[in-house]
């Protein structure tokens, strides 16, 4: 018989004291965020924080429950939870609530639970699954059809809930495949995608072509190793020629006219003040008046009077840059660096491919998260609503995010076990 | 196991991706938090509303304390374009009384200025409106009302004298900085003459507002705040009692009537007639009311007490008998004679006894005699020496007054007209023209012009013997009683007791011109003018002041087209110096007739 042991035995307490920190902060801000001289009470379950206040104390208890239980489940079920989750997902496209233009809701009475935010550990779960079969190689074409099926039904099911900033969050997977062993030239793809796509938006895109031309000759010209590649760069030239003047069609005809006025606001090409700039430019105003030290807590005046929209969701870094100024930023950022380190380099240390190909999942998710949404409030990307973890307010994402890491921690706690 | 390896050194790459990420949001950080000031001004303009206070404009009252001005809340209906959500239009349109057409004009009006601004919608909506709309209100997100005054009259009189309060011109504003555009300012008579005492001065209050333009405190404590200073309350020298009887009897009429309290220069009243309701002037219909005034053919906004110019006719002949008393030339024995209408160089208008002295030429109003004082006096220095005679007699003359404002705080007066020997010289030549060229003088016709106010000095002159204080409107502006300085004439106070005791004569002699409209109780004093009009009938002018000793009121009165001055301005200005000595008219007959007559033809 097995003796009995606390079940925080062994638990990695840089992660979990990080958590508590980036979880209290969160609902601090939260607090400066809606507050006023009316509702003072911090467990008026009128409010946000109030409401935050109980999505806390839950989130304990599902850590409870998360420690509790046997590793060997979340290896052993991950599978049949990723199966779980689909079908909620293709329920909520049925019997869901719409809520600001995404139906991406279920309703049980009061109780209303967002299936795209589960789904984030049910995929990294059975992603981990997959990929942490012994002898399974990425390189092999039948494996990454699977993989991509694996991490391709989540975003598209999620996509038709129209909630996109959910579903680009997948994107994120491909830091862990990439440590995984998937040919570093994806990245260098994705990266040079996203690069072609903000230029041919900004330049024409015959010159953005052009430009590429020159660049491809060069590389075959300066080529040391053997023949010159000239075949594979006009191959090269070709894909990305068609993929600028596609992007071209897709921005016109594919992408909403909000998401398009998203876009060109951020590249400069358009100043509205008022309308799709209107959210950035107050985001801004906020975080930037804050200065070094900040205004002090409850005393921004950009957050508190409503200058800013969704500043306890999407925009809750507003709140901790006015309200905690530079030095406020610099203690989130750094904490949030310090976990996805800490999540690495426990991962690197975890003797079984799951735990291993989980924890990146974890970290990977968490930084998309964190860079998305930060990015967003300092101008540097697009407006997506996404959360930012720990922070934001909203039951779903808390939890989904406690369960993210908690479980990551439980198998951390048990990496010295033998399997 | 080599591959192994190989992929873990990936982990390097993947925390120098998100290092690299985090450094850079620091750097854009460090840029907008630390050294960027641009955002923090920013903040600030989004928070921080300067809201002007204004202080209600001081009230107007009349010499016994009765309220002439006073100010009425009203409120302007705002809105905030972007807060507007699909509003039922109708039923708002019906609210405000509004068409659908101009409600969407206005609602576009309102966000080409600023969807995020609040702007005017509707302005002054009366305060039962307000009462019934403000229970709707909360229906219609994005409009509020906005607590402003206006002026209200509580009778209907003296429109011109105390003027009309408006929005400030881009001229007034270029003028004087003071003026911010939406601001009110007078725009005529008192209001305008007292803006600076009326108005006082606008405030500032600092506030934050959050971003629906709530208010949510004030700005570091208050520390920016400007106090407003309230208006200060005018005491006019107006009597409402005699201002409203003034205008009753004048009524159907188109003149004037100025009375004034001799030993003080203080207005009693003044009436223009064709007036029109104060009332017409404020709230929405305001600029609908003053074109529609100003296109009037009677003219209500021209004040024909101050702004009318006449010739003085045979009240005139007061001055030019004043004038020969000083020089010496006349005294009250001399005698002239008088051949009725064939007299020459002037015919008299009537036959009466001759020859006659200085008190029965008055009470008569002999044209001849004046002719014959005014032609002594021009040629005092030699017949052909009448430009030093005229300079000399246009020096006194000008001492009562004439030929220049007499007020010091009536606005747009008419400066009246007393020809310099250099008009003469330009219509005549040099040296061209003698006493018998400028006649008409004598008996206040020809060149001469005076205004009602002007006439109405005279008769407080006579009435003081010989001094006036320059006739005014306001006597008290807030704590601060107004001092008016003294003037005198250049003729001595013992020549004008002949005068007084003509112009007694007026009333109370047998052939006087006022004997009918003899006030029984009170021994008064008065001078009947007939002013010829190449336009039509003659205008009726009558001045008069009463009791002739330790007089209390000095009035003028002018009836245009009226004819005879007898008719029309004696018993008005009869009824009204009973009125005002007295405190009630005993002739309820004359009074009746005065009143229900209407010379106005349509």
């Amino acid at each position: 018989m097995r003796e009995r042991r606390n079940i925080f035995h062994n638990a990695d307490s840089t992660m979990i004291i990080i958590y508590i920190l980036l979880v209290l902060m969160g609902w601090l801000n939260i607090y400066a965020a809606v507050f006023d001289e009316n509702h003072v009470s911090i467990f008026d379950l009128d409010t946000s924080y109030g409401k935050q206040a109980l999505w806390i104390a839950t989130s304990a208890l599902l850590i409870i429950i998360i420690m509790m239980t046997d590793p060997r489940f979340y290896s052993g079920f991950s599978y049949l939870i990723y199966g779980g989750i689909v079908l909620l997902l293709i329920a909520v496209l049925g019997i869901g609530r719409e809520v600001a233009g995404s139906k991406s809701w279920i309703e049980i009475g009061s109780f209303r639970l967002q299936p795209a935010e589960l789904a984030k550990f049910a995929t990294s779960l059975a992603l981990a699954a997959y990929l942490g079969r012994t002898h399974v190689n990425i390189s092999d074409l039948k494996t990454k059809i699977m993989v991509g099926v694996l991490l391709g039904i989540p975003p598209v099911l999620i996509l038709l809930q129209n909630d996109t900033g959910s579903a680009m969050v997948y994107a994120a997977f491909i830091f862990v495949l990439f440590r995984e062993g998937l040919s570093g030239g994806f990245l260098i793809a994705g990266f040079t995608a996203a690069l072609l796509f903000v230029t041919s938006l900004l330049l024409n895109q015959w010159m953005v072509m052009g430009g590429m031309a020159v660049v491809l000759a060069l590389v075959g010209w300066q080529w040391q190793r053997g023949k010159r590649p000239w075949l594979a760069l006009t191959g090269i030239f070709l894909a990305s020629s068609l993929f600028v003047l596609s992007v071209d069609y897709a921005f016109h005809k594919v992408l909403e006219p909000h998401q398009k006025t998203r876009i060109n606001v951020l590249l400069g090409k358009e100043t509205d003040l008022k309308g799709a700039g209107y959210n950035v430019h107050q985001s801004l105003i906020a975080i930037g008046s804050g200065g070094v030290a900040g205004k002090g807590y409850l005393r921004g005046t950009q957050t508190k009077y409503n200058y800013v929209p969704e500043q306890s969701t999407d925009f809750i870094f507003c709140t901790v840059g006015e309200e905690w100024g530079f030095a406020g930023s610099l203690v989130v950022l750094g904490l949030f660096l310090a976990l996805l380190m800490r999540i690495i380099s426990q991962a690197e240390r975890q003797r079984t491919a799951f735990a291993r190909i989980y924890g990146y999942c974890v970290a990977s998710i968490l930084f998309f998260h964190l860079s998305i949404n930060v990015g967003m409030a300092i101008g540097l990307l697009p407006v997506i609503g996404i959360p930012l973890p720990f922070f934001s307010y909203g039951g779903s994402s808390l939890w989904s995010f406690t369960i993210l890491l908690f479980i990551f921690i439980k198998l951390d706690s048990h990496r010295n076990e033998v399997v | 196991m080599a591959r192994r390896v190989f992929f873990a050194q990936r982990q390097y790459i993947i925390i120098a991706i998100m290092v690299t990420v985090v450094v850079i949001y620091v750097s854009k950080l460090f840029y907008i938090q630390v050294l960027s000031d641009k955002y923090r001004l920013l903040a600030e303009s989004n928070v921080r509303r300067s809201l002007v206070q204004y202080p209600p404009r001081g009230v107007i009252y009349d010499r016994h304390g009765a309220k002439l001005v006073t100010n009425e809340p009203a409120y302007d209906l705002m809105v905030i374009p972007r807060q507007v959500k699909d509003p039922d239009t109708l039923e708002l349109c019906r609210l405000l009384e509004l068409e659908v057409k101009q409600f969407r004009h206005r609602l576009q009006k309102a966000r080409h200025y600023s969807p995020y601004k609040a702007s005017i919608f509707l302005e002054q909506i009366s305060k039962e409106s307000y009462g019934y709309l403000q229970e709707k209100l909360y229906r219609f997100p994005g409009f509020f009302v906005q607590p402003r005054t206006l002026r209200k009259y509580p009778y209907p009189v003296a429109a011109s004298i105390l003027g009309y309060v408006g929005e400030v011109s881009q001229a007034e504003i270029d003028k004087n900085d003071y003026y911010k555009s939406g601001d009110y300012i007078g725009k005529s008579g008192i209001e305008k003459s007292y803006e600076e005492e009326l108005r006082g001065v606008k405030g500032m209050r600092i506030v934050m507002v959050d971003v629906f333009n709530r208010e949510k405190g004030r700005f570091e404590e208050g520390r920016y705040d400007v106090p407003q200073v309230q208006g200060e309350d005018l005491i006019t020298t107006l009597d409402l009692d005699l201002q409203m009887y003034a205008e009753k009897l004048m009524q159907g009429k188109r003149g004037s009537v100025v009375a004034i309290e001799p030993s003080t220069g203080e207005i009693l009243t003044m009436v223009t007639a064709p007036g029109y309701d104060p009332n017409l002037l404020i709230g929405r219909q305001r600029a609908k009311n003053f074109s529609m005034l100003s296109e009037d053919p009677q003219k209500p906004l021209f004040n024909r007490a101050l702004q009318a110019q006449y010739p003085p006719g045979s009240t005139f002949k007061l001055v030019v008998g004043l004038v020969g008393l000083q020089e010496g030339v006349l005294s009250v024995n001399t005698r002239y004679g008088c051949n009725g209408k064939g007299s020459s160089p002037i015919a008299c208008s009537h036959s009466h006894a001759s020859p006659l002295d200085l008190l029965g030429a008055i009470e008569q109003s002999c044209n001849p005699y004046f002719w014959n004082v005014f032609r002594t006096s021009i040629d005092r220095f030699g017949y052909t020496n009448t430009r030093k005679g005229y300079n000399e007699w246009r020096r006194i003359v000008t001492s009562f007054g004439f030929a220049s404002p007499v007020s010091p705080d009536l606005l747009n007066q008419a400066k009246g007209n007393i020809p310099k020997d250099s008009y003469y010289d330009k219509y005549f030549g040099e040296n061209g023209w003698r006493s018998l060229t400028i006649r008409s003088l004598s008996i206040g016709q020809g060149e001469i012009l005076v205004t009602p106010l002007q006439l109405a000095n005279l008769a407080a002159i006579i009435a003081n013997r010989g001094f006036y204080i320059p006739p005014h409107i306001v006597k008290r502006a807030g704590n601060r009683q107004l001092t008016f300085e003294k003037k005198t004439t250049e003729v001595d106070r013992r020549h004008f007791d002949p005068i007084v005791e003509g112009m007694n004569h007026v009333f109370e002699a047998s052939h006087g011109t006022a004997r009918w409209y003899k006030i029984d109780s009170i021994s008064s004093c008065g001078k009947t003018g007939t002013v010829q009009n190449p336009h039509g009938k003659d205008h009726a002018m009558f001045i008069a002041f009463a009791p002739k000793d330790n007089p209390k009121i000095a009035i003028c009165v002018v009836v245009e087209n009226a004819g005879f001055g007898a008719t029309w301005a004696v018993p008005i200005a009869s009824l009204l110096m009973e009125k005002f000595i007295t405190g009630k008219v005993k002739r309820p007959e004359v009074e009746e007739n005065m009143t229900k007559a209407n010379l106005i033809e349509e």
